[in-house]
């Protein structure tokens, strides 16, 4: 079981760094700068909402969340796993990190399928 | 230029006072010289029962490594000028057992490396008579760089998770597995599986990335951490969507 949970939650952590590292500035450049500024074209609100409503775009952004919060809760656990040393409460500071990362996705999907 | 250095050195004998201490030495400073020529002056001149290790002067053998102001080192390759005025403080490697003085026991680091098997295992030996295993120049790229530690041990000395989490196999092991693993000429990745697929193989790795830094031979054993973890985690996902094939 163990040495199948650690190439599992590595992948989700590399996937997640490195989808992040390459969408979250393109993401930001266009939602906070490039639209805003009316540039290429894009101009409002609306477009916006169009645009996210896809069902590509809802799970693309699911996926890019998913993966997003699996990077932040392996990162996270491992800094109190190695960082303070606390190796006899590995197997809680697991269900804790990766269970907000899965709260977290279900909120995301929920907020994805309802309010966009 | 200063006429001589002073050096303190880490000294531990347990028979004697059984407590580690520091003793300073003032050596003669030379330009050229190397802080294991200094240590080499004080063994000569100054004290014969300093204990250390040394052989080739010349960055090959791997065994002078000691940590010189707090950072692992070969000393036959590090100069004393970077270190004026001084005092220079010399110390054993970190993260390992002192046997005496800057000699440290390598009976871990070694047992880890057998465990690795770090040699070229085939299914089926081919008799000499049938010729040579050729490779090609792009083949022998592909190992190569990793084919060259010496074994010095500096990468574990600056390794956080090795000081932690002393069942860490190590970058240096996984290094040489790796410098078999990609050898066109080795059948041996399952087995070397076995042990890098731990979590204690490659897994306690966080990707500090201070081995790579320390490395004297550039053989960036983090990078070779990386890959198997890459090509581990492929495996795994792969294993899942095609049953009957075990990661
Ligand atoms: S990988 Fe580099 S630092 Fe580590 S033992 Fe080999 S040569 Fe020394």
């Amino acid at each position: 079981m163990r040495r199948a949970r650690d190439p599992f939650f590595w992948g989700l952590f590399s996937a997640g760094g490195m989808l992040t590292a390459l969408l979250l500035p393109a993401l930001f450049l266009v939602a906070a700068i490039t639209a805003p500024m009316g540039w290429f074209g894009m101009t409002g609100y609306e477009e916006w909402v169009a645009l996210a409503s896809h069902p590509v775009t809802r799970g693309g952004l699911l996926v890019v969340a998913f993966l997003a919060f699996f990077h932040a809760a392996h990162r996270f656990r491992y800094t109190l796993y190695d960082g303070l040393q606390l190796y006899h409460l590995d197997a809680l500071i697991s269900i804790v990190t990766y269970g907000v990362a899965a709260a977290l996705t279900v909120l995301a999907a929920a907020l994805l399928i309802l309010v966009v | 230029m200063p006429d001589t250095v002073k050096l303190e050195v880490f000294r531990y004998r347990p028979e004697g006072e059984g407590e580690p201490l520091y003793e300073t030495f003032e050596v003669p400073y030379r330009d050229e010289w190397m802080v294991l020529d200094a240590l080499n002056q004080i063994k000569d001149h100054q004290d014969g029962t300093l204990s250390y290790r040394w052989a080739c002067r010349m960055g090959v053998c791997g065994s002078c490594g000691m940590t010189v102001n707090g950072e692992p080192v070969l000393t036959c390759a590090t100069y004393l000028e970077p270190f004026l005025p001084g005092p220079i403080r010399v110390e054993p490697l970190h993260g390992f057992p002192v046997i005496r003085d800057l000699v440290g026991d390598l009976e871990d680091f070694v047992g880890k490396l057998q465990r690795v098997k770090p040699w070229i295992i085939r299914e089926e030996e081919r008799s000499p008579s049938e010729g040579e295993y050729l490779q090609t120049p792009e083949e022998m790229d592909a190992y190569k760089r990793y084919s060259m530690c010496i074994n010095c041990m500096l990468c574990y000395a600056a390794c956080p998770i090795y000081e932690l989490e002393p069942g860490f196999i190590g970058p240096a092991a996984i290094a040489l597995a790796q410098r078999y693993n990609l050898d066109s000429r080795d059948e041996g990745a399952r087995e070397r599986h076995e042990v890098l697929a731990e979590h204690e193989g490659v897994w306690s790795c966080t990707f500090v990335g201070e081995c790579s830094i320390v490395c004297p031979k550039d053989v960036d054993p983090a990078g070779a951490i990386q890959r198997y973890k890459v090509d581990a985690t492929l495996d795994f996902f792969r294993s899942l969507v095609t049953p009957g094939r075990s990661p």
